[in-house]
């Protein structure tokens, strides 16, 4: 701004205001201003980090994923030894975090699905429970419930001489969860072939079912038809491999089983908490929903001839659907967000993993930059499914 | 004109069937409605005439109450004796014994000032000043050092006191910087608007924990040389920076409810900016979105929780510790079930509350 400029007086030239009052200036102004607060805070940041780790002599850069990580990790999805990378374990512990989260959120969905029905039924003692069950899970920190569940794994629960056997064939003990499962055999992978050829089959089968309606009005039994080329096809694929029937069962041999599958307590404990807490949430997110279809909606849909099983696909569904979704993935993203607490119980998930990276390489701004670039890819990826999927489902309006 | 016979009786004397009204009445509509149902009814009776029985014996009939360790090791039942004979540490951590009428005090004010606030007659600008004043005196109480307190370090602090502490004062301060930020959201200014979406993305697409972390393992790196923070201020500062960017999505919801309307009118007579927010737009908003705080409050008192994973002594970091000691070694369940329930009461209550202020503020817009 030129020094020599007079200043005006603003009461004597009100058509030519200061510069100041013109939003556009102030707008430009308000931003750099800022972006320099940020800039500088950021810069100051830096700079005493920059000196802090220079004091210290701890390292920076990414270099230390190459070495080797020197720490064992109880539970793997892949091979992995102490001999391999941090980069390796780093894997290990994000798979391990995807296993827990993918688990969860299955069971979680049919659990809270079960425990909204129940809300909205018209039995009262089974009305009753389930409020009393979502208000008492809802209510309590997840983190005391993983700890309940790891002391009850750890505490209560006998040792494998003493297992207690639930079925046939499936045993909980303070080692974890034990359960026998079909003995190794080719046709398993025939069977899964075949039911991905059924699913291409039954999507094609849908495509030309539709279109047929949409030319002649006719409608094809789809969910039979999928339903017996789902179900069907594997089951004889399975009989033409020979209908292997042998199992691989777990046995008690001195004071450990052999064979079968064990699920580890602190995997279980960490599984069990979370599906109970988050499907206290997704209940009342799916008793919301099946509440915001109107009771005329089955009316008028069963008034015009529709069957029971159409007015629940076709009216019903699609309406609850689009008020259930939004809340039920960010309640899905909270669970994935809470088994980072696995790392209090000694689950080997991606936070413990790091952590235990942080602990040795003394690289805590890389780790903790790394468990936050993890989670939050998942959570892009997931409002990147939302929006999405909001584009497919808005309502198309007059 | 045809011939209608009423009945001699009085209409009002004929009742209903005796099988649709009082006690058979209910439990045919409520229990029995359909075949389903019976059979659901009878299963869940049959299993509640399973569970309840052995689990009244263990918790009540069976249980020892004012024990020792070793008697509890003996016998069958629950031992609630581990409350009792742990009840100050668990209440209190490390706080110095004999100075532990303190931080009770404190808790009874803050108590006392949250179902003070609950009712909507006292909800005036005093409220506001009381509360200033409550905190101040609760943080001369934990703190001591004037008025011939001693001075107790925060390194001393635990129990319910910290736990109280950090969701409260974390909401307290949060809130401004919430209000801040959704503000920024909804700016027109390019550059804020987008420094506040990030922040309020990446803070809500990052599980607490890795804040916490943040704080315990990064920040004292942020620091110049000499100067440092406790370990309790550093995870207030994680819990406000995290709880700020769920109430700023909260206030946003309440300022996309305000009609545009209200803006124009605000400019129409002559307000800038900072005035049109502060007298038309955030007495609205705020109030629609006090439900929803009260949710947030909800979960950041849960979420104190997990400063037990960067060590602090929290009500359950206390209740774990006694856990370490071999005299009550094996009683997770009873004493856990205790702190759960410290916190179910809370939650509880304060769920209640936030749903009873929708019903009435609930104008049916």
């Amino acid at each position: 701004m030129p020094q020599t400029e007079p200043p005006v007086p603003e009461a004597d030239a009100p058509s030519k205001a200061s510069f100041w009052y013109d939003p556009k200036v102030r707008a430009v102004f308000y931003q750099i201003g800022a972006l320099a607060m940020v800039g500088m805070l950021a810069y100051y940041l830096m700079s005493n980090t920059m000196a802090n780790l220079e004091r210290q002599a701890i390292a920076t850069g990414f270099e230390f994923l190459e070495k080797q990580a020197s720490f064992e990790i109880g539970e793997s999805l892949i091979s992995y030894s102490a001999a391999d990378s941090y980069a390796k374990a780093l894997v290990v512990g994000a798979l391990n975090t995807l296993l827990v989260a993918f688990i969860g959120v299955v069971l979680t969905i049919i659990m809270g699905t079960f425990l909204g029905i129940a809300r909205l039924s018209s039995n009262w003692l089974v009305s009753k429970l389930a409020a009393i069950y979502i208000e008492v899970f809802q209510d309590i920190p997840v983190l005391l419930q993983l700890f309940f569940w790891y002391a009850f794994f750890y505490e209560m629960l006998p040792g494998p001489r003493q297992a207690i056997n639930l079925f046939e064939g499936v045993f909980v003990c303070n080692r974890g969860l034990i359960f026998g499962i079909p003995a190794a055999d080719p046709a398993y992978a025939y069977m899964a072939i075949a039911f991905l050829a059924g699913c291409i089959a039954v999507y094609l089968i849908r495509r030309w079912a539709h279109q047929r309606q949409d030319r002649t009005g006719q409608i094809f039994p789809l969910f039979r038809v999928a339903a017996a080329i789902l179900i069907g096809l594997p089951a004889i694929t399975w009989w033409l491999a020979g209908a292997p029937t042998a199992m691989n069962v777990p046995e008690l041999k001195g004071f450990n089983f052999i064979g079968g599958v064990s699920v580890s307590p602190e995997f279980t404990a960490l599984l069990l908490g979370l599906v109970l807490y988050t499907a206290a949430f997704v209940a009342e997110v799916v008793r919301a929903g099946i509440q915001s279809v109107s009771k005329g909606q089955t009316e008028a849909a069963m008034s015009i001839g529709l069957k029971p099983g159409q007015v629940l696909n076709l009216v019903i569904l699609p309406q609850a659907l689009r008020v259930i979704i939004p809340p039920l993935t960010s309640q899905m993203l909270n669970l994935t967000k809470n088994s980072s607490l696995a790392v209090a119980i000694g689950y080997p998930d991606f936070v413990s993993v790091a952590g235990t990276t942080i602990n040795q390489t003394g690289q805590a701004i890389e780790g903790v930059a790394l468990i936050m670039a993890v989670y939050l890819i998942f959570s892009l990826s997931t409002s990147a499914f939302m929006n999405w999927y909001n584009k497919k489902m808005k309502l198309v309006e007059r | 004109m045809e011939d209608v016979r009423l009945p001699n009786t009085p209409v009002d004397d004929i009742r209903p069937p005796r099988t649709s009204i009082g006690a058979i009445g209910w439990l045919r509509a409520n229990l029995f409605n359909s075949w389903f149902n019976s059979l659901l009814t009878l299963v869940i009776a049959y299993a509640l005439y399973q569970c309840i029985p052995p689990l009244v014996r263990w918790a009540f009939i069976d249980s020892l109450w004012t024990s020792t360790g070793p008697e509890c090791q003996a016998a069958d039942g629950a031992c609630w004796s581990i409350i009792p004979a742990n009840f100050r540490f668990i209440m209190f951590g490390f706080y110095p014994y004999e100075e532990q009428w303190r931080p009770a005090i404190a808790i009874v004010l803050l108590v006392g000032l949250l179902i003070f606030s609950q009712y909507r007659r006292n909800w005036k600008k005093y409220l506001f000043y009381t509360w200033i004043g409550g905190l101040v005196i609760m943080g001369v109480l934990m703190r001591g050092g004037i008025l011939g307190l001693t001075p107790v370090e925060t390194s001393q602090w635990g129990g319910l006191p910290l736990t109280l502490l950090l969701s409260v004062f974390g909401l307290t301060a949060a809130y401004p910087l919430g209000i801040v930020l959704a503000l920024g959201r909804q700016s027109r200014l390019p550059a804020i608007r987008s420094l506040c979406v990030v922040y309020i993305e990446l803070i809500r697409g990052v599980p607490l924990i890795s804040l916490l972390f943040m704080s315990s393992v990064v920040f004292p790196l942020f620091l110049p040389e000499g100067v440092s923070l406790n370990a309790i201020l550093r995870a207030q500062v994680a819990i406000i920076l995290f709880t700020a960017a769920y109430i700023a999505e909260v206030v946003r919801g309440g300022l996309q409810g305000m009609s545009k309307g209200q803006y124009e009118a605000a400019e129409a007579i002559g307000l800038n900016y900072v005035q049109t927010m502060r007298l038309i737009i955030l007495p609205q908003a705020l109030k629609i979105v006090i439900p929803p705080s009260v949710s947030i409050l909800i979960s950041a008192f849960k979420d104190t929780s997990l400063v037990v994973i960067i060590a602090l002594y929290d009500l359950l970091k206390t209740t774990q510790s006694i856990l370490g000691d071999p005299r009550w070694m094996g009683f997770s369940a009873e004493a856990y079930l205790f702190v759960a329930m410290i916190y179910f009461i809370c939650c509880f209550y304060m769920s209640n509350f936030s749903r009873k202020l929708e019903r009435e503020l609930d104008t049916g817009l």
